[in-house]
């Protein structure tokens, strides 16, 4: 029986320098020869040493373009306003809250995997939970940004917080978008506080690495003199499991409160109760698949192979597989509640979203979202770095799709044919969309570069814990 | 010649005082996490308090052995937990009911099941917010100096050593009945850490 915790036997396999499970899956977590000296070099290497300046400046400069163009894709929205977007009356979310739930959906795997898998002593997680904590954060900036820019002066979004202002007025705490508000930005904190404290300690091992007085400083100054003593670790722990504790039902609810956006409203397509499970299963299956993408090149290149372990791949490619069926249930119930509501409204937009003059967007959907990640019943696939790759792809762009469908084909098609219109994005749409891309892809080049990218503490646990054979 | 020599005054000796370095502890290194929490029960078994153990991970266990009680994170959380709730309560409530009154789909105006969404986000904002602020104030951080950090090959203490120091100011410390007592210990190498 092959578990994803490790307490399968072990086999020699004479092909492979690693000990196998039966069904020929490294069946270490971590390699075999690793030591606490060896993590700890290899790790705290990549910030200090920069290996392959190459790619990285080569990434760097694709990614930086991209962010540029960004800057002026918001640079001149800010001079126009938000007319130079396709948006307008029916359609007034458009690109903008599709790339604000895309986003928001990739941020959720960092937390999961870090939050609760830690509490559920998955242990797999150990190697990439630093990485797709900070793939959260990043992607929750990008999200941010979108709601932001959207409302058509950004420049008063302070607005939506509650403070004593001159003109004695309040946020409408009855609305959704005000607990969007509050949910988004509080995620965002969270995660932000949960990395910190984890990486503290490993920057403390750069800044004993480092060579010269300057990265001394810099590193020595960012782990605020960690030290490593018992009685800090004692509190470090306690506080970390806590904010773990506190960030598992925080993930569930932040897209539940993206979802409320939705389902609170009385349109067609949007009103319906599976929303809050179907968001959080769509938003955990698209930030597997971006983890996927990210971490295969990246362990590719950076040598990691022997921490990010093909096991740990393999376990993803599960936990993508397991929510990419959940959010299957989702759309089947979508339609039959449709059919079996009886309202005719909702029958009208189950048949229009599938054959309509959007339905050729649904039925990529259906490919790139539920067909082709069906491959990952093949355990050639699981296992396989570049078809995961390529099945992680299809799954971002088809979460991304999804988002389009919700929005753009529920509002072009409501109660009254009157008024009834299509949505045509620009080309300022697309150049935001791209760049918010390079904006997420700079800020996790600058991660890779200059934080450690995995957990070395927790590294070195894991060793120890083999070490106690408990593992 | 000999007036030129004369003509010289010289300036008197600059009185700088240099401080003797005073004694920080005694430092054990050790290779095994094992070995370091055997050693600081036996440490603290013999009658010492003053000391701290130093190690790359977290060692279940450790802190306890030493002789320090649980943590108080917990409280913190908890008490960041309910202010943060009745806070946010009390805060919708004030601006919904009583300062900005306005009728939405003819709710009562303390309509108490919208402000949960808000009330559970500040609850978990404020408790993660003190445990975190928590970990600063327990464990007295920022702190870049510290006299530690001149014992020998003290960077491997985020490493792979695991470190043991008796402070000098324990009223059992003595230079040489506590080294005598670390070398029984299966330690590395025993060394002095100066202020």
């Amino acid at each position: 029986m092959e578990t994803i915790q490790g307490s399968e036997p072990r086999m020699p396999d004479p092909e492979k320098p690693y000990p196998v499970t039966v069904l020929g899956y490294p069946a270490e977590m971590i390699g075999p020869k690793e030591t606490y000296a060896r993590v700890s070099d290899q790790i705290a290497g990549i910030p200090l040493k920069h290996p392959h300046p190459k790619f990285w400046f080569i990434a760097f400069a694709l990614a930086g373009s991209l962010f540029l163009l960004f800057a002026v894709a918001i640079g001149y929205l800010l001079y126009r306003g938000v007319g130079i977007w396709g948006i307008n009356i029916p359609i007034a979310w458009g690109f903008a809250i599709t790339n604000f739930v895309w986003w928001i959906g990739i941020g959720h795997a960092g937390t999961f995997i870090s939050a609760i898998l830690l509490l559920m002593h998955q242990k797999w997680r150990t190697t990439i939970n630093r990485f797709t904590e900070a793939m959260t954060l990043f992607a929750v900036m990008c999200a941010g940004m979108f709601p932001l820019l959207h409302l058509g002066r950004p420049w008063v979004f302070f607005w939506l917080l509650p403070y004593p202002d001159t003109m004695s007025l309040w946020p409408q705490f009855r609305s959704p978008l005000v607990w969007d508000v509050f949910a988004v930005s509080t995620y965002f904190l969270v995660s932000l506080m949960f990395w910190y404290l984890g990486v503290m300690p490993d920057l403390a091992t750069v800044r004993d690495k480092a060579k010269t007085k300057w990265k001394k400083i810099i590193y020595g100054m960012s782990c605020l003199g960690w030290r490593g003593s018992a009685r800090h670790w004692q509190h470090h722990q306690s506080a970390y499991l806590l904010l773990g504790g506190l960030a598992t039902p925080l993930v569930l609810s932040v897209h539940s409160v993206v979802s409320f956006d939705f389902s609170v409203a009385q349109l067609p397509g949007w009103h319906s109760t599976i929303f809050p499970p179907y968001f959080v299963a769509g938003a955990i299956y698209s930030g597997f698949a971006m983890v996927l993408n990210l971490l295969i090149p990246i362990r590719r290149l950076y040598g990691l192979q022997n921490l990010v372990t093909t096991r740990t791949l393999n376990n993803m490619a599960c936990v993508t597989l397991v929510t990419g069926w959940m959010v299957i249930y989702g759309y089947i119930m979508e339609a039959f509640m449709a059919w079996y509501s009886n309202d005719p409204f909702e029958k009208h937009m189950m048949w229009d979203r599938a054959f309509g003059p959007y339905g050729w967007v649904f039925w990529c959907l259906m490919t790139l979202n539920c067909v082709i990640p069906q491959l990952l019943w093949s355990r050639r696939v699981r296992t396989n770095d570049i078809y995961l790759f390529f099945v992680a792809l299809s799954v971002n762009v088809g979460m991304w799709v999804e988002r389009f469908v919700i929005i753009v084909q529920s509002l072009h098609n409501d109660f009254v044919p009157s008024s009834w219109k299509m949505y045509f994005p620009t080309k300022w749409d697309w150049f935001t969309l791209f760049g918010s891309v390079g904006m997420f892809l700079v800020l996790l080049l600058l991660f890779i570069r200059y934080i450690p990218m995995i957990s070395i503490t927790e590294s070195r646990e894991l060793i120890a814990q083999r070490k106690e054979g408990q593992l | 010649m000999i007036e030129e020599k004369t003509s010289v005054t010289t300036l008197p000796e600059p009185q700088i005082e240099y401080e003797e370095p005073t004694l920080y502890g005694l430092m054990a290194e050790f290779a095994e996490h094992e070995e370091l929490l055997e050693a600081a029960r036996r440490a603290y078994s013999d009658g010492y308090r003053r000391m701290d153990a130093y190690s790359p991970f977290p060692v279940e266990g450790l802190a306890e052995a030493l002789g320090h009680e649980g943590s108080a994170i917990p409280l913190f959380t908890l008490a960041g937990g309910i202010i943060g709730g009745l806070g946010a309560y009390f805060m919708e409530w004030i601006s919904m009911a009583k300062l900005y009154p306005i009728n939405v789909g003819g709710r009562p105006m303390n309509s108490w099941p919208n402000f949960i969404p808000v009330t559970f986000e500040l609850t978990v904002l404020i408790a993660s917010f003190s445990a975190f602020v928590g970990v600063f104030l327990l464990c007295r951080l920022p702190h870049p100096h510290h006299p530690v950090f001149n014992a020998a090959d003290f960077d491997r203490a985020s490493n792979d050593r695991f470190f043991l120091c008796i402070e000098a100011d324990d009223p059992k410390f003595d230079l040489g009945e506590t080294r005598k007592f670390l070398e029984g210990l299966k330690a590395h190498r025993v060394t002095e850490v100066l202020e």
